[in-house]
């Protein structure tokens, strides 16, 4: 185990090593830092100056390295825009994206379990087909699409919900200000959050019913069933405990997944997270807080999917980690 | 001689209609709909300039005095255009053709791209194993871990902000194709592999190899044809999702420009305008996509269940 933790460890290193080296690539060649630093009417002395004095001249190596070394530091340079750093304006926004994930995570899991298990040991009911209908229609909504329709019906036509924002923010600490705090904050998270669920859920619903179907098919689910045992008790105790491991592995990579698409939400709600963030940064044409992005969302898919992983080589005694590179 | 060429052997789509995976298509209503809807919208998409009334590339045909007309069973509409006219004054339905046109294109080179480069890679991996196979494989691995999305999103922002927004709606098509393409590959990779790992150990390989054919010959014309049916099911489903990454892409600006506009493009153009109540420009464009993606969705689960029932899991 110690192995494979050590050679986990090491590939997620290795992954953002590449990673730093595309930010630096996009660094280097996007944007001219000095027209940002000087404006356009300076003298090309003082250019030259300046040029050396940032180390623009030195090769790329050296570069690379000193980038690295900030890097690791925390600093990933200073927005343009905002004239902060930006690895604080992503942290700002960061809360806000994590929210609505949470969001997410909440009405998928609420729903996606009862369903799932429902549509498996029921799958001929009449409910079981709508809800395996809807699954599928929902597969093939794209999630904007899911976000613009809930506006169009829930905001304008019907004027129930507020359709851009956050709303009132109530301050936890820090830089962490949170929608779960206050009714209006409920009322502006609802919508973002549900259309973000909307592309998940049916995957979920339709995985937890395929795994559900299997189990109920083994061995010690008949042998429960022929003990006597009460059927909910087969169900939830003993059944649905062996279908959530895969369900728990594919659930912690898609939580990386739902990062990009909270681009697509936080676009369509004016949710000021970092992927409506990003979007203005690269209007802007704001180098370097378009690299900070990469660095801290590539740093987020690394370590979800090296928690992932290692908890999968923990929980499942079957795992065989010769395999897997141990 | 006369016997032989009175019984002459069934056509091709006679032995695919009298098969079991015709016997079953044939019983399934939902299939059968899915796919003469799907027909339809291809044909629709293929003939698209002889159909559509107006050409939606030509600045000519195009008065801006004719914006968001509603569709004709609305009142204030112009009869002139069916489905209304969006924001630039374009006719609505035209444009949907040209948009699902490309949209489809898109979603159908960019398939094709993954399809090949993952088939290689897994041929490649599955036959040739050991260390190339596992190096492949972890690249697979991490590729897949980072969402299609997110990669897609990030390399076509880069590109647009270093080539400038001219010169990228330019080649957009291009980009999309790419990046769609080379991000997925690992889907095709793993499921080829994981076939060709099973059928390398078959008879029929080990004759082969004693005939003295070439590994090259072994993998495309002898393992490949045997791994044919998971590639098909997976295909479709990619499809369906590379239309809708596309539509993604193109919905937040990263994608076709306004002036070609892909069905993305056209529902994040009507996007605008929702509040102010034309409704159409958002609403007729997504329906199309999301019956395009729906049937396509529909007949993959079809083609699932009956070409390999234990695939799809996890």
């Amino acid at each position: 185990m110690f192995a494979y933790l050590v050679k986990r460890v090491f590939q997620a290193a290795a992954v953002m090593f590449v990673i730093s080296l595309i930010g630096f690539a996009i660094q280097d060649n996007l944007g001219d830092p000095l027209r940002e630093l000087l404006g356009q009417s300076v003298s090309e002395e003082v250019r030259q100056e300046l040029r050396e004095e940032l180390g623009l001249n030195d090769s790329f190596v050296t570069q690379y390295a000193r980038f690295l070394g900030k890097a690791l530091q925390g600093d990933l340079g200073t927005s343009y825009f905002f004239k902060e750093p930006a690895l604080d304006v992503i942290l700002k926004k960061l809360p806000a994206t994590l929210e609505l994930v949470l969001g997410a995570t909440l009405i998928i899991v609420g729903l996606s379990v009862p369903l799932g298990v429902y549509t498996a040991i029921r799958p001929n009911t009449i409910l079981s087909r709508i809800v395996m209908g809807i699954s599928i229609v929902g597969i093939s909504i794209p999630v904007f699409l899911t976000a613009i329709l809930m506006i169009f019906l829930f905001s304008v036509e019907l004027r129930w919900l507020p359709s851009y924002g956050r709303g009132d923010v109530v301050h936890v600490f820090g830089n962490w200000e949170t929608n779960f705090a206050s009714l209006d904050g409920w009322a502006h998270i609802l919508l973002p959050s549900l259309a973000l669920a909307s592309i998940m859920l049916p995957l979920f619903i339709r995985l937890i019913r395929a795994e559900m179907m299997e189990v109920l098919q083994s061995e010690y689910v008949k042998y429960a069933r022929a003990k006597g045992l009460w059927p909910w008790r087969i169900y939830f105790v003993h059944a649905l405990k062996n279908t959530l491991l895969p369900v728990i592995t594919v659930g912690g990579v898609q939580i990386g997944t739902m990062v990009a698409y909270t681009i697509l939400t936080e676009t369509v709600f004016q949710w000021p997270g970092m992927g409506f963030m990003f979007l203005e940064a690269v209007n802007r044409v704001d180098t370097p807080l378009i690299v900070a992005y990469l660095i801290v969302v590539g740093f987020i898919f690394v370590v979800t999917n090296t928690i992932v992983d290692l908890i999968y080589g923990l929980v499942n005694p079957t795992v065989n980690l010769a395999r897997m590179g141990a | 001689m006369s016997n032989l060429s009175e019984s002459h052997p069934p056509s091709f789509w006679t032995r695919i209609w009298e098969s079991n995976i015709g016997y079953s298509f044939r019983s399934n209503p939902v299939a059968v709909a899915s796919l003469m809807i799907f027909i339809v919208i291809v044909l629709m998409a293929v003939f698209a300039p002889l159909i559509a009334p107006f050409d939606p590339y030509d600045p000519a045909q195009i008065d801006i005095m004719n914006s968001e007309y509603p569709p004709v069973w609305i009142d204030g509409s112009d009869p002139k255009f069916l489905f209304g006219t969006d924001d630039q004054g374009r006719d609505l339905w035209s444009t949907i053709l040209y948009g699902t046109r490309l949209s489809l294109l898109i979603g159908l080179c960019a398939v094709a791209l993954q399809a090949f480069l993952g088939i290689t890679i897994g041929l490649l991996a599955g036959y040739i194993g050991g260390r190339l196979d596992s190096l492949l494989m972890r690249l697979a691995d991490i590729q897949l871990s980072f969402s299609t999305l997110m990669v897609a999103i990030i390399f076509l922002a880069v590109t647009q902000a270093m080539f400038g927004s001219e010169t990228f709606n330019q080649y957009a098509i291009y980009f999309l194709i790419v990046v769609i393409g080379v991000a997925e590959w690992p889907q095709y990779a793993r499921t080829v592999r994981a076939t060709v790992l099973a059928e390398k150990k078959k008879e029929y390989v080990d004759g082969a190899r004693v005939l003295g054919f070439g590994p090259m010959r072994i993998m495309v014309r002898h393992i490949l044809p045997n791994s044919l049916s998971p590639i098909f099911v997976i295909s479709t489903v990619q499809v369906a999702n590379a239309i809708i990454s596309e539509a993604s892409l193109s919905f937040l600006g990263l994608g076709m420009p306004p002036s070609q506009p892909s069905l993305g493009s056209l529902i994040s153009s009507g996007f605008d305008y929702i509040f102010s109540g034309s409704w159409w420009i958002t609403a007729i464009p997504g329906v199309v996509l999301v019956i395009l993606v729906l049937v396509i969705n529909l007949l993959g689960d079809w083609m699932r269940d009956v070409l390999n029932p234990r695939l799809h899991k996890g």
